[in-house]
């Protein structure tokens, strides 16, 4: 028998006597939120915002390399305010990739994984009423909201050649420093800042919450995988966003402050830049791609009807990722003259990662293993990421080897390998967590056909605009520049139609929520069936507005998968 | 069943080991400066140069006085950072040095411009896993030069190559080390 929630008081003020369902004004709804379900909507819809600029973004930059020569980039120096000429032409692709690459990481990806689903569903998996520090909580949504703010007004100030900071997402010194002068640079660090700082407090609201705020009788060997995943983010967000916020900090006071961290004629080294900022770097494509693979174990093994394969393997899988994601940082540097033993140290390091994401890849494969399968949207999304982030994953250990990595360093390649596990990995996981939830978030159905419309036109185009960016890298085709020989036209052409394909795909994923929220047919408590067998199901669809006043109980013949179940009568 | 549930307190401590955790990455981040200098300076990485008494000179170069070490030749180069107006070039582009056996090279400098100009020459060696072994005595690169207008200096440095390096198999059939300088600005004056 579950007990009241007595000791917990973060609400008690004044909705005891209102029931479950009693909510604030629209303002100290929206505006003031402590409640996980209300803030997880908004980051959700704010990644769902910034994905749309941050992918705009990527359709101005297909344009332009649909074919070689410099098309639309004078137009839009002009359309922002600045004056078109060859050097302020490049300077706007430059600020394009940067803006792409920080809003697609830190303000789409990291907001809708954590911060949305995050925020939605860890108290929801662990029988909490609420997240630890609801206030805080708030303040990590705003203070990513102004970070985004700040980052978008860069664009508009002056940054060295041009307007905005066209540094590249991994702001290099002496760039960033002595080659950007203007605001625009501190703008773009400043936002790194507000996001940074927004996800270290959240990191330390989910780790209170789930070492703190699980159901009675929820053993950490008993969670969710999903929560597993975000128990491993948050303290891989914990360890390492700090280490950026200190390179950038520096960053600062060498541009304002006359401090030469990164200054060669003030004894300052610009490589310790990249080494911090790589140290950071590498743990933050883990902290992209783990909650994705809390979801996809969810997803998998509801739409198998079985309990995921493994469960501690998968758990203690992503914990050997978060931490030996710590000691392979220099993989992203090997040609800044590193000598043959670190490389070989990197390159071996490197590789080691393969063997637990092996196993996580197995396991899911082994979960469906005789499995009484249903291809349903989250399912099928699902099992696209499985195929792309493995495609993704060779990639990568071919990107491992010092010694191939000098020849498709800045290449193509690279760029290939880096979207088959983000664009492809971390959004197939965001589509299949999206369609998986999001009857239970919104309380109606979305359509089952549109959506696996949305998923064809998405999976092909995609792969139209990633894959034969192999081909560019193999033959030697660079990042970063807006224009190529004519040699590279073929495949270039190619990708850009690709980008239409996906494009479109978002139409249908757009009509397909709009649908769903004026005409969706209204979603039953579990609306996946059997195999769903997380705490988030017992709840109604939409979750009341609190819930587990009564905290559920996980009972002793309850497992690391079902957590519903009644005891069999004997 | 009487579940107390988790008071406030007990969040509160644990979100505070979690934020100090974050704050001493932030300590760390900082402390990789000078952490990484030291580093550095010890291992020799990235090709930086060892400093070397008048008495490890003298140990190296009897080593090499018994015969056991073999020649290796020493190119010299210099460039200077974009701020600085000097013509900086050495006197000699190589020299063919008995390993362990001091040497002695003359860099020369000349201020073009038509104000006093102050600079630091930062170094290092390639291939880089030579830096270890490569012992500086005497340097120009230890100080601050100050050149006059117009005024044109010689300036030594004295070396030796420890003879270990004929213990790393790294180096087998290495035949040149180029030592490289590159003039910069006194931070104050550029701006």
């Amino acid at each position: 028998m579950a007990t009241t929630a007595e000791g917990f008081d973060a609400h008690t003020d004044d909705h005891t006597h209102h029931g479950a369902d009693h909510k604030p004004s629209f303002f100290a709804r929206w505006f003031m939120s402590t409640n996980h379900k209300d803030i997880g909507t908004m980051y959700l819809i704010f990644a769902i915002v910034a994905g749309i600029i941050g992918g705009a973004i990527s359709g101005i930059m297909r344009a332009e390399l649909a074919a070689p020569g410099i098309q639309y980039l004078g137009w839009w120096v002009n359309f922002m305010g600045g004056e078109a000429s060859f050097d302020a032409n490049l300077h706007m692709w430059n600020v394009f990739i940067t803006a792409h690459g920080l809003i697609m990481v830190f303000f789409m990806v990291m907001p809708a994984m954590i911060g949305g689903f995050g925020n939605w569903f860890v108290p929801l998996m662990i029988g909490a009423p609420d997240m630890a520090f609801p206030r805080m909580n708030n303040i990590s949504f705003w203070l990513t909201v102004v970070g985004f703010i700040s980052l978008l007004f860069s664009l508009f100030v002056p940054g060295g050649t041009g307007l905005g900071a066209g540094t590249g997402w991994t702001v290099y010194a002496p760039l960033s420093t002595s080659g950007s002068v203007g605001p625009a640079v501190d703008f773009a660090i400043f936002s790194l800042h507000l996001a940074g700082a927004g996800s270290i407090l959240g990191a330390t609201n989910f780790i209170t919450t789930i070492f703190n705020m699980r159901a009675p009788g929820m053993t950490l060997h008993k969670m969710p995988l999903f929560v597993w995943s975000m128990l491993v983010t948050a303290f891989l967000l914990l360890l390492a966003l700090p280490v950026l916020a200190a390179a950038i900090t520096m960053l600062i006071t060498d541009r304002n402050f006359g401090t030469t961290f990164f200054d060669a004629a003030g004894g300052g080294d610009p490589v310790l830049y990249q080494h911090l900022f790589w140290f950071f770097g590498h743990p933050e494509v883990y902290i992209m791609i783990l909650p994705g693979f809390g979801m996809v174990s969810q997803i998998v093994a509801t739409f198998s009807r079985k309990p995921v394969f493994g469960y501690l393997g998968m758990a203690y899988a992503m914990v050997a990722i978060g931490v030996v994601g710590f000691i392979v940082w220099a993989h992203h540097m090997y040609t800044v003259g590193l000598d043959v033993n670190t490389k070989m140290y990197f390159t071996a390091a490197t590789m080691v990662i393969a063997v637990p994401t092996g196993v996580k890849i197995f396991s899911w494969i082994a979960t469906m293993w005789g499995g009484s399968l249903e291809f349903k949207s989250p399912m099928v999304w699902a099992l696209g990421f499985i195929f792309l982030f493995t495609v993704g994953g060779v990639t990568g250990v071919v990107l491992a080897n010092g010694g191939i990595d000098d020849n498709l360093h800045d290449t193509y390649y690279v760029v290939a390998h880096f979207h088959y596990v983000l664009s492809m990995g971390a959004v197939f996981s965001l589509f299949a967590g999206f369609y998986y939830w999001f009857p239970k978030m919104s309380g109606r159905w979305h359509s089952e056909f549109l959506s696996h419309v949305h998923f064809w036109m998405f999976f092909i185009g995609v792969n139209v605009i990633f894959f034969p960016m192999h081909f560019l890298g193999m033959q030697g085709m660079p990042r970063r520049y807006p224009d190529y020989t004519v040699a590279y036209t073929y495949w270039n052409e190619i990708a850009s139609y690709g980008y239409l394909i996906m494009a479109g795909s978002m139409l249908v994923f757009f009509v397909n929520i709009g649908y769903a929220l004026v005409a969706g047919r209204r979603a039953e408590s579990n609306t996946w069936g059997p195999g769903a067998t997380t705490l988030e199901w017992t709840l109604s669809s939409p979750p009341p507005y609190h819930q587990f006043e009564t905290l559920p109980v996980i009972e002793e013949h309850h497992d690391y998968h079902d957590h519903m179940s009644t005891p069999a009568k004997v | 069943m009487a579940t107390v549930y988790p008071d406030d307190n007990r969040n509160a401590r644990t979100g505070m080991l979690a934020f100090g955790l974050a704050l001493a990455m932030l300590g760390l981040g900082y402390a990789a400066v000078p952490l990484y200098e030291m580093f550095c300076r010890v291992t020799g990485f990235g090709g930086t140069t060892q400093i070397a008494s008048e008495s490890d000179a003298a140990i190296a170069e009897r080593l090499a006085g018994s015969g056991a070490t073999r020649d290796i030749s020493v190119r010299f180069d210099a460039s200077t950072a974009r701020s600085v107006p000097w013509t900086f070039k050495p006197v000699q582009n190589t020299d063919t040095v008995q390993i362990g056996v001091r040497d002695m090279a003359f860099y020369t400098a000349k201020n073009n411009s038509n104000i006093p100009i102050t600079g630091t020459a930062t170094f290092n060696v390639e291939p880089e896993y030579a830096g270890v072994y490569f012992n500086k005595i005497q340097c120009f690169c230890f100080t601050e030069q100050t050149l006059q207008p117009g005024q044109e200096v010689r300036m030594p440095v004295l070396y030796y190559i420890d003879p270990a390096i004929l213990q790393d198999e790294n180096a087998d059939g290495l035949e040149q080390i180029t030592l490289s300088y590159t003039f910069h600005r006194k931070i104050e004056e550029e701006s």
